[in-house]
């Protein structure tokens, strides 16, 4: 058996997020260093601000300003920061109830250490000094001694509103296609496409993905299909796709290699594209060091009759 | 809604730190496999097939669909997915066969957390807005959890070592579980939690088959019978939230009947010592109660399968006549945010 292939994946995705009026006064405020809460209808002030009360459901919209300072309601001294977090030396994580307000903000503390922190410590926020209207605008919380810092007075006005954000996120991955597919990429790599016998249809499917999905038991009888196939169906790509240098229009098509149970998908070459056409036979064209087909080019035969094919289509 | 249902099968791969060789349907084939040859079910058979699973673990977009090639999809099933652990998908599974829609239901539900960064992966599960952007991983959150459970006087450091200790030392009985007997309590990952306060990151596959009435009977010895299940989400703002309690978990136990009669044993799904600590006290379990006997999550905890198989563990107990009226519990979320509750219980013997 061939070893099981491995590659490093990044998914990474920029999400912009709009905000709605709650959240872009307070994204707005801490821009302003302004801190805002949002009042309920039986009197509490919540920090960070909610549009809907989750007690009662009710739409909040009474905006409060609160201190930006606080008393740490619970705490954890993380002595390994992590990529992306507020800190990259060690840090404790805060629940902070900031002074005016009934609940809790989650943040960094910068502390020397864990014996400097303990839950009911005061402590205040420490400003990024590049604000653009988001959590981060808050580049932590330090300690304080002292009691509630003065309010600013403002709660609305502030020039140019922040309404929305941009929640970047990457993730790393290690990616295994498993067992199966890694036999066929290895395939692949020798020029010959590697199919799975299901044991009890006797279906060849081609990629194999180990797995006969009509009968949902394992397949593991590797086959030789093809090189050469027939087309069963196809359409005409008109539109350019970003990136892709391949002229328009050309032809996409499902092929069924010879001895596959079912078709796989591919670009038709050397032939006009309004020649094309179902029955066509057809062989792959391997491009120097590619790792999979180019493109499929007629072979010359005779089409294929409509009978050999019409159960891959 | 007069209709009994009741766990009639259930299986599990071993949870390994790692299955690169396996891709995820075929990790997940032989436990659908194996509960079907339990109750000699076929695919074609099966009333409703319902799973659980998120592409964030793998990073594979779409993974659900092609898992689906391990049931075997053609001709056409009637099916279902729900992007959490499988424990939710079995409560969907359930109220489709309380409608009476269908007789049998498959439920399975899948997780390889191998292929990424699980303490980063899940900080996208978090408030996009006031919260992800910090990247808090779900270690943090659970140790801000467990500091406002010792400064309430309910625990110590000790105490939660002794539930790993007690939970690892239960998993030896438990050929499935990743890890077992004595594991070192460790360092502290995020203080005040130790590595030994912490699930093992793993991969794994679970599988359940229902059956309503009549059919549960003919398909198992001592059908483990639904009595009921509620689930029940908190506040999503952590700071909003008192995280000594679970006011969900008691309310889901309580529209499960959980309180009409004593259970004897309890499944229930606490990634993280401390949490154990908050739902034996939203659950109002006494000492007499058994207490995870498969070693629970802190032995094994394959991310959107260890909920449903805290059901299936209760209800295998039931049918082979361990327990006559157990409790599981499943959770999904940061610091215990949803939970869900079910009550089985085995018939007079
Ligand atoms: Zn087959």
């Amino acid at each position: 058996m061939s070893e099981v292939l491995k590659a490093p994946l990044v998914v990474e995705f920029p999400f912009t997020r709009s905000l709605g009026p709650v959240q872009s006064a307070f994204l707005t405020g801490l821009r302003e260093r302004v801190v805002l809460g949002v009042r309920t209808s039986d009197g509490r002030t919540l920090v960070p601000p909610v549009e809907y009360d989750p007690v009662t459901a009710d739409e909040l919209h009474d905006l409060a300003e609160v201190a930006p300072t606080g008393t740490v309601t619970t705490w954890a001294w993380n002595h390994a920061p992590r990529r992306g977090q507020p800190l990259t030396t060690p840090f404790a994580w805060v629940l902070v109830r900031l002074d005016g307000a009934d609940t809790a903000l989650l943040h960094a503390l910068d502390a020397p250490g864990p014996d400097a922190v303990r839950t009911g410590m005061r402590v205040r926020i420490r400003w990024a000094p590049e604000r653009t209207g988001a959590v981060t605008d808050i580049a932590c919380f330090e300690p304080y001694d002292g009691g509630p810092a003065p309010l600013t007075g403002r709660t609305d006005g502030h020039a140019g509103p922040v309404t929305g954000i941009v929640a970047a996120a990457r993730l790393d991955y290690t990616y295994s296609p498993g067992r199966a597919q890694s036999a066929y990429i290895a395939g692949l790599a020798d020029r010959r496409t590697l199919g799975e016998r299901c044991p009890s249809c006797r279906k060849v499917y081609v990629p194999p993905r180990g797995a006969c999905p009509t009968c949902g038991v394992p397949t593991a009888d590797q086959v030789e299909v093809g090189p050469r196939g027939t087309v069963t169906t196809f359409c005409i790509v008109n539109i350019k796709a970003k990136n892709l240098d391949i002229e328009v229009p050309y032809v996409y098509a499902h092929i069924a290699l010879d001895g596959a149970g079912l078709a796989l998908h591919g670009r038709i070459g050397g032939i006009p594209y309004d020649q094309v056409r179902m029955g066509l036979r057809v062989e792959p064209v391997w491009t120097q060091d590619a790792r999979y087909p180019d493109h499929y080019r007629p072979t010359g035969e005779p089409d294929a009759e409509y009978d050999t094919y019409k159960e891959l289509l | 809604m007069t209709r009994d249902i009741a766990v009639v099968a259930f299986a599990q791969t071993d949870v390994l730190r790692t299955t690169d060789e396996l891709s995820e349907v075929e990790m997940l084939m032989p436990v659908l496999h194996s509960v079907l040859d339990r109750t000699g079910l076929k695919t074609a058979d099966i009333g409703f097939t319902c799973s659980g699973s998120s592409d964030y673990l793998a990073g594979r977009a779409f993974s659900f669909t092609l898992a689906l090639d391990g049931v075997g999809a053609w001709p056409p099933i009637s099916e279902s997915h729900v992007e959490t652990d499988g424990a939710w998908a079995l409560y969907e599974a359930w109220t489709k066969l309380l409608t009476g829609d269908a007789d049998t239901a498959l439920v399975y539900s899948y997780g390889k957390s191998s292929p990424g960064s699980l303490r980063d992966v899940l900080t996208r599960q978090l408030d996009p807005y006031y919260v992800a952007p910090l990247w808090p991983d779900s270690v943090a959150l659970a140790a801000l959890q467990a500091q406002a459970l010792i400064d309430a006087g309910a625990t110590d450091e000790s105490a939660l070592a002794a539930i790993g200790a007690r939970s690892r030392q239960d998993a030896t009985a438990n050929p499935h579980a990743q890890l077992s007997g004595p594991v070192r309590q460790g360092d502290y990952l995020v203080r005040p939690l130790r590595t030994g306060d912490c699930p093992p990151i793993g991969d794994g596959a679970a599988a359940v088959i229902l059956a309503a009435g009549q059919r549960a009977r003919e398909l198992c010895e001592r059908p483990a019978w639904i009595r009921g299940i509620d689930h029940r989400i908190e506040a999503h703002a952590l700071g909003v939230r008192d995280l000594t309690d679970s006011p969900s978990t008691r309310l889901a136990a309580e529209k499960a009947g959980a309180f009409e009669r004593p259970v004897d044993t309890a499944e229930l799904h606490a990634p993280f010592s401390a949490q154990e600590v908050v739902l034996r006290r939203a659950l109002e379990l006494g000492d007499d109660v058994r207490v995870n006997p498969s070693g629970g999550a802190l032995a094994a905890n394959p991310m959107m399968a260890a909920g449903l198989v805290r059901i299936g563990e209760a209800a295998a107990r039931i049918h082979r006549g361990a327990s006559d009226r157990a409790l599981a519990h499943a959770t999904s979320g940061p610091c215990l945010q949803q939970n869900l509750v079910a009550v089985l219980e085995g018939e007079p013997r």
